[in-house]
């Protein structure tokens, strides 16, 4: 039983396994000078077991008695989260090693929060969703206050860790309510001991707390308030990774969570993701507007899109789940595109962030000015970008749900968001020829990071790379 | 064949118009000329099978929409009144097109010219070939389209865009009449096929197929003629819509000859006559239609009588004459109507042509005030011009005679109360039209010189071309009356076979005028001649001053004076019409338009709603959200709480209602 | 009424006063000492529902260690906390709202409490029957079988944990002189001394 078990969590355990050796082997070696060294290693570790996970069989088993289920759905998120997590670990390693900051333990530390995210999406057990959760959430403490010299830095590990511990208080307290009430942890016994005559107050309330918990870590209104603080504190390389993978994580957790153990009172929990949906997509969109820091505005960025995710979950659907897998991958293509940019811009060798120092890029980098109007067009849901499709997906889901309202909302809120989006471009194709704008330089990596997330967008156009196949068997294999 | 005679003045538009900066003017005209010419002698060998050897052709191409029930195809149906349709458009405006041709010589824009003549005739041809209504109404808007560019073709006059914008506008009135039937006959019969609709109308006239309009149990076959028929009133300047017929004199004169005069105005006669067996079984439209037919020729002629400009004298006697057409039609004497259309073609084509020759030759001078003694000018167009009057007010043996004394004598012959009032009206006008049409002939031609001495000084001679232009309707307005008598409304012809349908119970049959006595049939030439000499006599009389001063004065002094006045002016004023539009109808919706529509909301309302707001208040709600991000953890922390309640709240106070109830 | 219960109220009022007093206690030395306390009362019930070594663990681990760490913590880093609590005044009165919002919930939702059908059956079926397995066991068996998988997440979240405070604090001080035992091993006098002739009366 130990062996079938261990088989399943196996690539949890080589990504772990992986991540002390890096560390010893860090430790007892150059330290800090074999970082580069181990940052590839790790991305190359993470792109091999995302191709081992994608590519092994489908079919769903489940280890330890429950607390940990691999099924498509993880797998699509898992794939997922490993390839964006590598992403980032690429592109950041110039940026890191120019500013000083590439600790080896850097590259160590993603590697442990990505076997957390793991273990978030593929959780079947309150206990195991919560190891999971705290895994990757000290992992990302850690690294949000990398630079420690800083008092930004700094400043957001603390806030962000003080806030953590507050969402995961809640979430605990939710978890506690709902073991009251079902006696037991497994997700499969919780959705059981729910009766023919709906949930009771208990459930109900350990419910609200829990997606309060998880609420927090998608970064939705109103539990919202570390993002724009965190993103913009962080060293960029880490926002980079924050608006990423970790949101895929954080997203599929939320849903194995409601599928999985409530998933029989949809109609419960779709409200109050539906009104946690409508608030993001809203504040995301005008709060942005007046935003002049490049990574605060795509920490509301972020906002409104964990917005528009959270839409096509409240639908409660197998369609509505397909489009927020679709959207969330689609998404984290967008970011890691759009970030490759925010990490190359330096005006005399110091990041900048500021988006007037944008101003008539497309004079001097036209190339880089084309690929970035790709990417928030995308981002803006522009219709022949690939962005709109995943609008499109979560929004039919909504409407197909009978959340008409929520619909439109997110249409007006998407109207409202592309301002910020076109003001970018704007800047960059209209703007104010005298004020001096960014060097422009980018290295090799960022430059391949960049414009390959910009022809996805475009080429991506025709059939999606297949990923909604991809999503819907995954949605399938989650709601049943 | 056929089919050719359609697709041959399309062709001819798109090579003169695409390729007329290659081809030149000259080159566009030639090649637009052939083309109709084509369609013309194509028509002719039509005419002949279809008409005499009552061959009647349909072709039916292919789908053009098929939606559930909703099936439209490319169907040409060709019977007589089609053919006859056929052999007076492509006439004419091969005619035409070679009239132009000499006419614009020095428009630098000669090839679009006679793109859009030739464009024209292609949505006529469509229009009257169609087997269809849909096909119908696709021709109705492309002519309507056609006659807007052409009346606009000198687009940098103001007048000219006026005039255009403003036969569109009324024109839209119709149109909308017409689109509105259509969508009746299909709601009643599920189908837009003249022969479907046709075959199966008497079954939708009984009790059961009335339809709920404007309060009132209305049979469907009368809404459906009446719908029909404000289609028509729009496109064949009916009164109330005809404002936009005298105006659309600002295009170019051959424009007025083909489309204001002899073929696209007549779309609405040919409308009603096509749908004869929805016409026949209607019980008041047909009075609404002889009322307003009979009112149009009196009201058009008695307009007519004070006019000045030389053009519009000929548009209203246009609308007159359309207003007999339609009335025959209301009179079921649906050949007779067509009879006319066919003679009236010819000799308001020579009318309106011989017009432009004059207007041609002293450089654009349309008003007769200040013309006269043109006779010594050019007598040639002199004669075409008085032989034209002479046919339009039914001088013997001329075209108008035979058609328009039909007519006349029809409506004496139908023993309704409308017809009797129609018949009245229509001596009125018979009396009118020989007045205005001496008039204009003895004020441009025969009066004293009344001009500036260089609109004499350079008259040019009229063109060969035109003259021979001229020639050819000469001819067709002396005979064609003669000619086609017998065949149209003979007694016993059966050239119009099953095209036109009279319905035995409806009016009486037609062919009763043959006997009704002399004295009667000798009015309408009667009150001819009586205009004719009149009208001469009394500007000879007047502008040789041999009316004695002292009748003058004591006439100039008499109540009677003011009642001339009056009358007057409300002719000169046609009757009103432009005023009454323009205070009640058009400045009330120019003024809701402008204030409501869009200062209230396009620029109002919906920019407080839409942008303007937002780009207002959404800085400023951001700004407001940024004071909420503090940046203190506690403060965060609080948030997140009251995010909580505000989570919690609503869910459990809901739940506790649910619980209590 | 048994002994056991009577013992049941006085460690549970200990400790929920205790535990109050933590947090309103002005003095941080005072506050650490109330949480020792609390510490102590919660191993007390836990002696009473018979689980003596979880009891011994919480006194041994938080009070032995963690508790007196942060006891010397506090008296040594002199944290004013007066001066740390000066911006709460400004949220009693939202944070009163909110708490009472919250607690009038949570009294609504524990006033129409009840328990799945079978949550008490579940409940029992994780653990073996203590009436055959000596709680420790029981416990170990828990930990080290079934929720093993758990137990090493746990381990891996200490290990970050650690990493962690090494990464954000340790620092290398160059200044620093640092004992290397194999160079002191290594070295011999050929490296380490260096033989002068010096003439009498001339110095270096």
């Amino acid at each position: 039983m130990i062996s079938a078990d261990i088989s399943t969590v196996l690539p949890e355990i080589l990504l772990a396994v992986y991540a002390m050796i890096a560390l010893v082997a860090g430790v007892y070696t150059g330290k800090d000078k074999v970082a580069p060294t181990i940052l590839f290693l790790t991305a190359a570790v993470m792109v091999v077991l995302a191709a081992m996970i994608g590519l092994s069989g489908g079919g769903t088993t489940s280890a330890f008695n429950g607390a940990f289920i691999d099924d498509g759905f993880a797998r699509f998120a898992k794939v997922t989260i490993l390839l964006a997590a590598a992403a980032v670990l690429v592109m950041s390693k110039d940026y890191m090693l120019r500013r000083d900051l590439l600790r080896f333990e850097y590259p160590v530390l993603v590697a442990l929060a990505s076997v957390g995210m793991m273990m978030m999406v593929s959780a079947g057990d309150l206990m195991s969703l919560y190891m999971g959760l705290e895994l990757q959430s000290l992992s990302l403490y850690v690294v949000a206050s990398l630079r420690r010299d800083s008092a930004k830095s700094t400043e957001a590990g603390l806030k962000y860790f003080v806030l953590g511990a507050l969402s995961s208080g809640m979430l605990l307290y939710g978890a506690s309510l709902t073991y009251g009430f079902a006696g037991t942890t497994v997700f499969s016994g919780i959705i059981s001991s729910v009766g023919e005559d709906g949930m009771s107050m208990g459930l109900l309330f350990g419910l609200i707390f829990l997606i309060t918990g998880f609420a927090f870590k998608v970064s939705a209104v109103p539990f919202h308030m570390w993002t724009p603080d965190v993103y913009e504190g962080s060293p960029t390389p880490v926002t980079a990774f924050f608006a990423t993978a970790p949101k895929m994580a954080a997203m599929g957790l939320f849903a194995r969570v409601m599928f999985d153990a409530f998933g029989t009172s949809t109609a419960e929990w779709g409200q109050v993701i539906a009104l946690l949906s409508l608030l993001s997509m809203f504040l995301g969109a005008v709060a942005a507007i007046g935003q002049t820091n490049i990574k605060r505005l795509m920490a509301y960025s972020s906002i409104a899109h964990m917005g528009y995710a959270l839409m096509g979950l409240a639908s409660g659907t197998e369609q509505g789940v397909e489009a927020m897998l679709l959207y969330m991958a689609i998404y984290v293509t967008m970011s890691v595109g759009t970030f490759a940019f925010i990490l190359s811009m330096e005006k005399d060798g110091q990041p900048v962030t500021d988006i007037a120092s944008l101003n008539m890029l497309s004079k001097s980098h036209l190339p880089k000015a084309l690929a970035l109007l790709v990417l928030m067009f995308s981002l803006a849901g522009v219709p022949p970008m690939v962005g709109f499709f995943g609008k499109l997906a979560v929004l039919q889901a909504a409407v197909e749900a009978g959340y008409g309202w929520l619909a439109l909302a997110g249409v007006v809120a998407s109207v409202i968001g592309a301002f910020y989006y076109l003001r970018i471009v704007y800047y960059m194709f209209f703007g104010d020829e005298d004020k001096a704008g960014i060097d422009g330089t980018m290295s090799p990596v960022l430059w391949v990071f960049l414009m390959g997330s910009a022809a996805i967008m475009v080429v991506g156009m025709v059939n999606l790379f297949g990923v909604d196949g991809l999503a819907a068997a995954a949605a399938q294999t989650l709601v049943n | 064949m056929y089919l050719a005679l359609l697709i041959s003045p399309l062709l001819g538009a798109i090579f003169s118009g695409f390729l007329g900066f290659a081809l030149g003017g000259k080159g566009s005209s030639i090649i637009a000329t052939c083309s109709v010419l084509f369609s013309f002698l194509c028509s002719l060998v039509a005419f002949y099978e279809v008409g005499f050897c009552g061959d009647t052709c349909h072709i039916t191409l292919f789908s053009w929409t098929s939606s559930s029930l909703f099936n439209i195809n490319w169907g040409f149906l060709y019977d007589p009144v089609t053919c006859v349709m056929l052999i007076v458009v492509t006439s004419i405006s091969t005619l035409v097109h070679l009239y132009s041709t000499s006419y614009m010589d020095s428009d630098p824009h000669l090839s679009r010219f006679v793109s859009y003549l030739s464009f024209f005739t292609f949505f006529m041809l469509i229009l009257v070939t169609g087997d269809n209504f849909m096909q119908l109404f696709l021709g109705w808007e492309g002519v309507g389209v056609s006659s807007y560019l052409l009346i606009n073709f000198w687009f940098t006059r103001i007048q000219a865009n006026k005039s255009a914008i403003k036969a569109m506008v009324v024109n839209r009135v119709g149109d909308f009449g017409l689109a509105l039937g259509i969508a009746l006959i299909f709601y009643t019969f599920k189908t837009l096929d003249y022969t479907v609709i046709f075959a199966s109308a008497p079954y939708f006239c009984t009790q059961d197929f009335y339809f709920p309009f404007l309060g009132f149990q209305v049979s469907r076959i009368d809404l459906i003629g009446f719908l029909l028929f404000i289609g028509s009133m729009g496109k064949s300047a009916q009164i109330g819509l005809h404002t936009w017929l005298p105006d659309a004199m600002e295009g170019p004169t051959p424009v007025s000859a083909l489309i204001h005069a002899a073929t696209m105005v007549t779309a609405g006669v040919f409308l009603i006559v096509r749908c004869s067996p929805l016409f026949e079984l209607m019980n008041w439209a047909s009075n609404f239609v002889i009322l307003i037919g009979a009112l149009t020729a009196f009201f058009a002629a008695s307009t007519g009588l004070v006019q000045n400009d030389l053009k519009r004298v000929i548009a209203y006697s246009t609308c007159s004459q359309l207003g007999y057409m339609i009335f025959s039609c209301g009179l079921s004497n649906y050949s007779a109507a067509f009879f006319h259309l066919t003679n009236h073609a010819f000799f308001k084509a020579l009318l309106f042509l011989g017009a432009g020759a004059i207007i041609h030759s002293i450089s654009d001078e349309q008003d007769m005030r200040r013309m006269g003694s043109f006779v010594r000018n050019s007598p040639y167009v002199y004669s075409c011009m008085t032989l034209g009057s002479l046919a339009l007010m039914g001088f013997p043996y001329l075209s108008g005679f035979y058609s328009k004394d039909v007519i006349i004598e029809t409506s004496y012959n139908s023993f309704f109360v409308d017809a009797s009032f129609s018949f009245v009206l229509g001596l009125l006008a018979a009396f009118c039209t020989a007045f205005y049409s001496f008039r204009l002939s003895y004020l441009t031609f025969l009066n004293k010189p009344a001009g500036f001495k260089h609109t004499f000084s350079n008259f040019h001679e009229t063109s060969s071309t035109m003259v021979f232009v001229l020639s050819v309707l000469c001819v067709g307005s002396m005979f064609s009356g003669f000619v086609l008598k017998d065949i149209f409304v003979g007694m016993g012809s059966d050239f119009w076979s099953n095209s036109i349908y009279l319905d035995p119970n409806h009016r009486v049959p037609f062919t009763d005028y043959e006997y009704i006595p002399t004295s009667i049939k000798l009015i309408p030439i009667f009150c001819g001649l009586s205009g004719a000499s009149l009208s001469t006599l009394f500007l000879h009389f007047y502008f040789n001053k041999k009316i004695p001063q002292e009748f003058i004065n004591s006439f100039e002094g008499s109540i009677y004076f003011k009642l001339y006045k009056l009358v007057v002016n409300f002719l000169g004023e046609r009757w009103y019409f432009d005023k009454v539009y323009n205070n009640f109808v058009a400045k009330p919706l120019l003024n809701f338009g402008y204030y409501v529509s869009l200062n209230t909301l396009d620029k109002g309302a919906i920019e407080i709603v839409g942008p303007y707001g937002a780009s207002y208040i959404v800085p400023r709600i951001s700004k407001q959200l940024s004071i909420l991000q503090s940046g203190y953890i506690y403060d965060y922390a609080s948030k997140v709480l009251l995010g909580l309640v505000l989570v919690t709240l609503p869910t459990g106070f809901v739940y506790t209602l649910l619980m209590i109830w | 009424m048994t002994v056991a219960d009577l013992a049941f109220y006085f460690f549970a009022i200990v400790a929920v006063v205790a535990a109050l007093l933590v947090v309103v206690a002005r003095n941080p030395v005072h506050s650490v000492l109330w949480l020792i306390l609390t510490f102590l009362s919660a191993a007390g019930m836990f002696v009473l529902m018979g689980a003596e070594f979880v009891a011994m663990l919480l006194v041994i681990v938080y009070v032995g260690a963690v508790a007196v760490l942060f006891l010397f913590v506090v008296m040594m880093l002199d944290v004013d906390f007066a001066e740390l609590r000066a911006g709460m005044a400004k949220y009693v009165p939202i944070a009163g709202l909110i708490g009472v919002v919250i607690l009038m919930q949570l009294t609504m939702v524990f006033g129409s409490w009840h328990m799945a059908d079978g949550a008490e059956a579940a409940r029992a079926a994780v653990t073996p029957d203590a009436a055959e397995v000596h709680n420790t066991k029981a416990l170990g068996q828990l930990i080290y079988d079934q929720y093993i998988y758990l137990f090493q997440a746990a381990g891996l979240i200490l290990l970050v944990a650690m990493i962690g405070a090494i990464v954000l604090t340790l620092r290398h001080r160059t200044y620093v002189k640092r004992q290397d035992v194999l160079a002191q091993m290594y070295r011999d006098p050929a490296s380490a001394l260096e033989l002068k002739d010096i003439k009498p009366g001339q110095g270096l």
